[in-house]
């Protein structure tokens, strides 16, 4: 079975994020890492893996130079082999882009399962798995907090508010994740020092039959006008219990329409 | 910095095990001190990293790291804690004596469970009478056919009544060095009891006993390497455990240092943020270049012993003694800044600077540091 795990390299959540003149992200000035999202894709991917014979995990990522961190990241947690798609003429492709991207990178290197975290920590879209299985043409199952592989099918479980769905899917299929679906491992030291010798190919866009003018800042479906920082914290209100707190509390609370 | 001059896997390595010591050990570090609580769980999960068997060569389910790249890893461990540090530092010294020193059958036999950690391991070489002169110690292991019997007690012994494998160096000759040899006990052994545990200053979050040895029979082949070898694996171990107590300080420094410059950006005093006084600025510039220069030390050190120098062991007793001594007078430093705050457990400062301060004790006391550096300039036989 072959499993391709898409994942994203983020910038660092803890580091000073801004935006380039361009409004896109700046790379240059903040560390990046394999989104904390996308570990749980990796872990579940290693997990059938270690269930399931024969089967190879291939990350896989659409980004610049940098994001290889984050390919070695899951080549070090576990992962047999990586691709990097990588390609100027991605610079600032949005979320319908990059699924053409990263479905063309998909079918060629030929798949069993997808597996995809429930969204990015920087972008949050979260559809880049629906956009995926549209573009494939196979079933999806997303946001599972519970997955399996048994007898060519796909099963997990979805968790919702008021109740938990069983879904399941006839391989090949796409599925995603969620935070829920089980603690991502640290790479070990033994899997750090493996994960150089593993092969990771480069793609660029002619490796995929994609024409410059599908992807990119310029053909993106979405524009960002303007992008400001976040307004620095304010003081909060504070409410001193006098007898009254309780209804203090509750009024401020429904006063913001919170309750 | 911790992570300069690095190459990329050593990278990788330091990120992985800070992002470990962040998430498993430094929110429960103080609480752990506190309630003199052993985290035997989280030495297991540890061991999913690879830090039971740091040093051990991956046929035997270690990690097969250089002193080099372990020497990155007990320094980012012990930015969370030093004291969990320091004790898996130990435990390594114990599972790289028996991969150097046993043979395969001895290899099979007891690193798969310390590289898991499903077996913890201790080193019991000072007696209550013999510290720094350690070739005197009296526990004796007498010869009775197949078998030895071990007697004598083991003092100060880290992790004593919780691990499973105990090397011990005990006499089966004369009186000196050559008289000594070391054999694994195990917990199970009948003779072996421990003392209460020892009411400390600091390294609280593990046990220390002693070990007592009341006639424990072992098998020969509990004998690591030769009869009158104990003493020479014995100080072969502590080359290695030196280097890894010296990164313990350093990383414990480097965290009390990272502490007392968030400190004083915080803390505001005379109508400014005291990080603005250059004179506390300078203090901090003090710490941060004695800490450079420590780290140097140390990892000229542990490069030595990965390439065998004959030097080695000189590298490593001074590179104990100047990181220990500077990692503690870096941390009673921070301590200061702190001023009262650092004083209140709650801060977690004070905490460093009393786990700081037995490793200028431990694993040879500095001043049998001196004595090593001494002996490798003027001659051994003066």
């Amino acid at each position: 079975m072959k499993i391709v795990v898409c994942v994203k390299y983020v910038p660092d959540a803890t580091g000073d994020r801004k935006f380039a003149d361009d409004l896109t992200v700046d790379r240059d000035d903040v560390d990046g890492l394999l989104s904390e999202l996308d570990e749980y894709a990796v872990e579940q991917a290693l997990r059938i893996a270690e269930e399931a014979d024969e089967t190879e995990v291939t990350a896989l990522t659409v980004g610049p130079e940098d994001a290889k961190d984050a390919l070695r990241k899951a080549l070090s947690m576990g992962a047999d082999k990586a691709i990097h798609v990588e390609d100027d003429g991605l610079h600032g492709t949005d979320v319908i882009g990059t699924s053409l991207v990263l479905a063309k990178a998909i079918a060629k290197a030929g798949y069993d399962l997808v597996i995809s975290g429930m969204a990015s920590t920087d972008g949050a879209m979260g559809v880049v798995p629906a956009l995926l299985a549209e573009r494939l043409g196979v079933p999806q199952a997303t946001l599972l907090s519970e997955v399996g592989v048994e007898g060519g099918l796909v099963t997990g479980r979805r968790d919702g508010d008021a109740a938990s769905e069983r879904l399941e899917a006839r391989l090949p299929a796409v599925v995603s994740v969620t935070d829920q679906s089980g603690e991502a491992r640290y790479p070990s030291f033994k899997g750090i020092m493996a994960a150089k010798k593993k092969p990771v190919e480069t793609w660029d866009l002619s490796d995929l039959d994609i024409e410059a003018g599908s992807v990119g800042l310029e053909h993106a479906w979405t524009a960002v006008d303007s992008a400001a920082d976040r307004p620095a914290r304010t003081a909060g209100t504070v409410v001193t219990d006098e007898g009254e707190g309780g209804r203090q509390l509750a009024a401020f609370l429904a006063g913001q329409k919170f309750i | 910095m911790l992570t300069t001059g690095l190459n990329e896997d050593q990278l990788a390595i330091v990120e992985t095990t800070l992002d470990f010591a962040q998430e498993h050990l430094a929110p429960q570090a103080d609480a752990w001190d506190q309630q003199k609580h052993f985290p035997v769980d989280v030495l297991r999960k540890a061991a999913e990293l690879g830090l039971g068997g740091v040093y051990v060569g991956e046929d035997w389910g270690g990690s097969g790291l250089t002193r080099s790249d372990g020497v990155l890893v007990f320094e980012a461990l012990a930015v969370g804690c030093p004291t969990i540090a320091g004790y898996l530092s130990i435990h390594n010294m114990v599972a790289w004596m028996i991969d150097r020193f046993g043979d395969d059958i001895q290899r099979a036999r007891w690193l798969p469970g310390l590289c898991s950690t499903d077996t913890l391991g201790s080193y019991c070489l000072t007696e209550p009478g013999a510290g720094s002169d350690a070739a005197a110690l009296r526990t004796r292991a007498e010869r009775d056919g197949d078998h030895y019997v071990l007697t004598g007690v083991k003092q100060f012994i880290s992790g004593a009544g919780v691990s499973d494998v105990y090397i011990v160096m005990a006499r089966t000759g004369d009186d000196g060095a050559r008289g000594i040899s070391a054999f694994v006990v195990q917990s199970d052994d009948a003779g072996l009891s421990f003392g209460p545990n020892e009411k400390k200053m600091g390294w609280n979050a593990q046990p220390t006993r002693q070990v007592i040895l009341d006639g424990v029979r072992v098998p020969a082949d509990r004998r690591l390497g030769a009869e009158g070898d104990g003493f020479r694996i014995a100080m072969k171990g502590l080359n290695g455990g030196r280097l890894g107590i010296a990164a313990c300080s350093l990383g414990g420094a480097q965290s009390a240092l990272d502490r007392s410059r968030a400190y004083l950006t915080d803390r505001e005093a005379f109508g400014a943020p005291l990080i603005e006084s250059s004179a506390l600025q300078f203090r901090l510039a003090d710490m941060a270049t004695e800490l450079a220069a420590a780290r140097a030390l140390v990892r000229q050190a542990a490069a030595a012993l990965d390439r065998e120098d004959p030097q080695a062991p000189h590298l490593c007793a001074m590179a104990k003694r100047f990181a220990t001594d500077t990692g503690f007078s870096v941390a009673d430093d921070a301590l200061q800044l702190h001023g009262g705050y650092g004083y209140l457990s709650e801060y977690g400062i004070e905490k460093i600077v009393r786990d700081l301060r037995v490793h200028q004790i431990l694993e040879g006391s500095n001043e049998i540091m001196r004595l090593i550096v001494a002996r490798g300039l003027i001659g051994a036989g003066r």
